[in-house]
């Protein structure tokens, strides 16, 4: 029973990715396929079979002792639905010859694996890093300068987040005497701190902007894969360090609220699915501000079936963009005729976040608003409501009426590749077995809650609420009043620095180039002016003639001679 | 709008009727939803919950509010598509006018 079983189930679930990337580097073919699949899949089953709570692993560093491993229910609940993720992700990218890509993204699932299972912060700040360094490349990998220019905005901001948060982790060790990744709270500037790290990587409002960036700018395949990690591992940290900390019901509101606005206008189908991902994290954060164990197992069952039917929903959009060469609404159309399989997964998807009774949202965001009610906060329930209702307007109805109906664009294209349908089937699968059989999905959450999310009441609510949504879609379009779908941009908070800062620097250097510039010349005007008008004196005849060299060093000789008797006699 | 089909196949959705049909379906649906209120007993929590139809009319009134905003918002927010990419030319170039970046 002792020995190798014992290293085994201590085995950090980061090891067989970073394994896997290794060998992957160095094969092609099917031995390629095979680990990439084998990484997640049995890492996954010694995760499900072999691991239980209660493990730490440390290894020392010098005099610091890492955690590398720490498992609860929280980070195993986590880890599970990681490890589904990653193994429909490779199935779905397996079709790819782009070593680069693979790579890449086995390190930034096995990163994300890092973080959660990370017992120190030191430990989640490398893994933190090492999400930020690895998931450029699946913008990268586009390969155009486009992606190249998002590649560097999209690193600034994701490093920056790195360090805050180690800057944080010191200042929070400092008043606290720990750096154990346990409940933080914001008692101390450093948990403020490691707070405004969290954020950025969740995109909290104002810190939004690189998501929306670089997520539509990112490979067909890599969108998917962004989906999934860097959001939810942001939201697992802040699950872990800052549950009940009330400012988070009010920034998760306004995460699940504002974007849905922009979601409307957007053209490029997976810039909506980029502001609809902000919004669902905002129900997250929102019940983990919340705090009551009802709350914080909503916001983890949320985690759980959004990472499921929003790569879902970014699969199909990639399935489109690899059939047609791009995802924007104005120019789809119609690809219900040579996608059927690749429609009906999407609107699978589509009916999921849109939490429809027998869908995987269903089950999951009802408990995040039934602890709301509970607690009081009935103003902010409304929003949250309204929000709900938002993303069936554009992530449910939106994507899939515009990519696959509205008028037929003729594009006449073929089916997505097998391995796509097969993973999005998968995907797909899941989002319905989690929506009819939510016990299995709420035995695995952390906390002990008796909750039941199908009965008369709750299912009405929710079909009256999405049907009547639908209608109002329907009624806008018949009255011509929705708005039409532009090729565009629409302005966020990256313009301030794609924008005002650049324009800003390019000011002050202009102005500050042409003060120069007038300065000299007036400086050397006004010289030329003495200089002209000394000419004109008579002194000039006398000044300006040719001195001798030898006067020179005669006075020179002079005034050394007088300094030194000075000297002498002083 | 172009439609340069390339196949004389018609599709479902290609047909007026069968369109009629699905929309006829879906507001006998709504229709059966929104009288449901009436007859149903829903356990509410909250006191605007108790208003019958409550969760319809919010739903429609909040979609009809989201897009008529955000068309609001689109006369603010809306900018060229390569609002952000002619200054990179124009820092290089100084000519704003003949853009060709990608």
């Amino acid at each position: 029973m002792r020995g190798p079983e014992m290293w085994i189930s201590e085995l950090p679930p980061f090891v067989p990715f970073f394994l896997a990337a290794l060998l992957v580097l160095v094969t092609r073919g099917y031995l390629q396929s095979a680990i990439m699949l084998a990484a997640p899949l049995l890492g996954g089953l010694h995760l499900w079979f072999d691991v239980g709570p209660n493990i730490r692993v440390i290894y020392q560093l010098l005099e610091y002792d890492l955690i590398v491993m720490r498992t609860d229910q929280l980070s195993l609940v986590f880890g599970y639905i990681f490890h589904i993720a990653a193994f429909v992700l490779v199935i779905y990218t397996l079709h790819l010859k782009d070593t680069l890509q693979h790579v890449s993204g086995l390190v930034y699932a096995g990163s994300a694996m890092g973080a959660v299972f990370a017992g120190d912060l030191i430990t989640l700040f490398v893994f933190w890093e090492l999400l930020a360094v690895s998931s450029v490349f699946l913008v990268l990998a586009r390969r155009d300068s486009t992606s190249a220019r998002v590649s560097i905005r999209y690193l600034v901001y994701q490093v920056l987040s790195g360090v805050i948060l180690l800057a944080g982790a010191l200042i929070h060790y400092r008043y606290t005497g720990s750096l154990a990744f346990d409940f933080i709270g914001v008692e101390n500037p450093g948990g403020w701190l490691i707070l405004i790290a969290f954020g950025i990587k969740c995109a909290f409002p104002f810190l939004h902007s690189w998501l929306t960036d670089a997520y539509p700018a990112s490979t067909p395949t890599g969108a998917a894969v962004l989906s999934v990690f860097t959001t939810k591992v942001a939201v697992y940290a802040l699950a872990r360090g800052y549950p009940g900390t009330e400012i988070l019901i009010y920034i998760g509101v306004v995460m699940a609220c504002f974007p849905i606005f922009y979601a409307v206008l957007e053209n490029d189908l997976r810039k909506v699915l980029s502001y609809s991902l902000i919004n669902q994290l905002g129900f997250m954060v929102v019940g983990i501000g919340i705090g009551t164990a009802l709350a914080l197992n909503g916001a983890v069952a949320h985690a759980f079936s959004h990472i499921l039917y929003k790569s879902l929903l970014f699969m199909s959009m990639g399935a489109v963009m690899y059939r047609v060469g791009h995802a924007y609404a104005s120019d789809l159309g119609g690809l219900y005729k040579t996608m059927p399989k690749t429609t009906v997964l999407c609107i699978i998807g589509a009916a999921s976040i849109s939490a429809f009774p027998l869908f995987s949202g269903f089950v999951s965001k009802s408990m995040v608003m039934t602890a709301m009610i509970y607690e009081g906060y009935d103003i902010l329930w409304l929003a949250l409501l309204f929000a709900a209702a938002g993303v069936f307007h554009h992530a449910g109805i939106k994507v899939p009426y515009f990519a696959f109906f509205h008028h037929d664009s003729g594009i006449r294209t073929s089916e997505a590749p097998t391995n796509m349908l097969i993973a999005m089937t998968i995907a797909a699968t899941l989002c319905v077995g989690i929506g009819v059989f939510p016990q299995y999905l709420y035995t695995i959450l952390p906390w002990e809650v008796d909750y039941w999310p199908y009965d008369t009441t709750h299912v009405l609510a929710q079909l009256q609420l999405l049907f009547f949504s639908a209608l109002a879609f329907v009624w806008l379009n018949k009255q011509g009043l929705y708005p039409p779908e532009l090729h565009a941009i629409n302005l966020d908070v990256d313009w301030f620095y794609r924008k005002l800062l650049p324009d800003a620097g390019r000011f002050t250097y202009r102005t500050s180039r042409q003060l120069t510039d007038k300065l000299s010349t007036a400086m050397k005007i006004s010289l030329q002016g003495a200089q002209d008008i000394f000419r004109s004196t008579p002194l000039a005849d006398r000044y300006l003639a040719a001195w001798p060299t030898g006067s020179m060093v005669m006075w020179i000789a002079i005034i050394l001679g007088g300094y030194l008797l000075l000297d002498h006699f002083l | 709008m172009e439609n340069n089909s390339p196949d004389d196949k018609a599709y479902f959705f290609d047909k007026q009727k069968n369109i009629d049909l699905f929309l006829r379906v879906f507001y006998v649906i709504c229709a059966i939803l929104f009288v449901a209120d009436f007859f149903i007993h829903r356990h509410v929590s909250l006191t605007w919950e108790e208003m019958p139809t409550f969760y319809a009319s919010y739903g429609f009134i909040a979609c009809v509010v989201l897009v008529l905003v955000a068309k609001g918002l689109r006369k603010l927010v809306i900018r060229r598509e390569d609002y952000y990419e002619t200054d990179v030319v124009e820092a290089d170039t100084s000519d704003a006018g003949s853009r060709n970046v990608d």
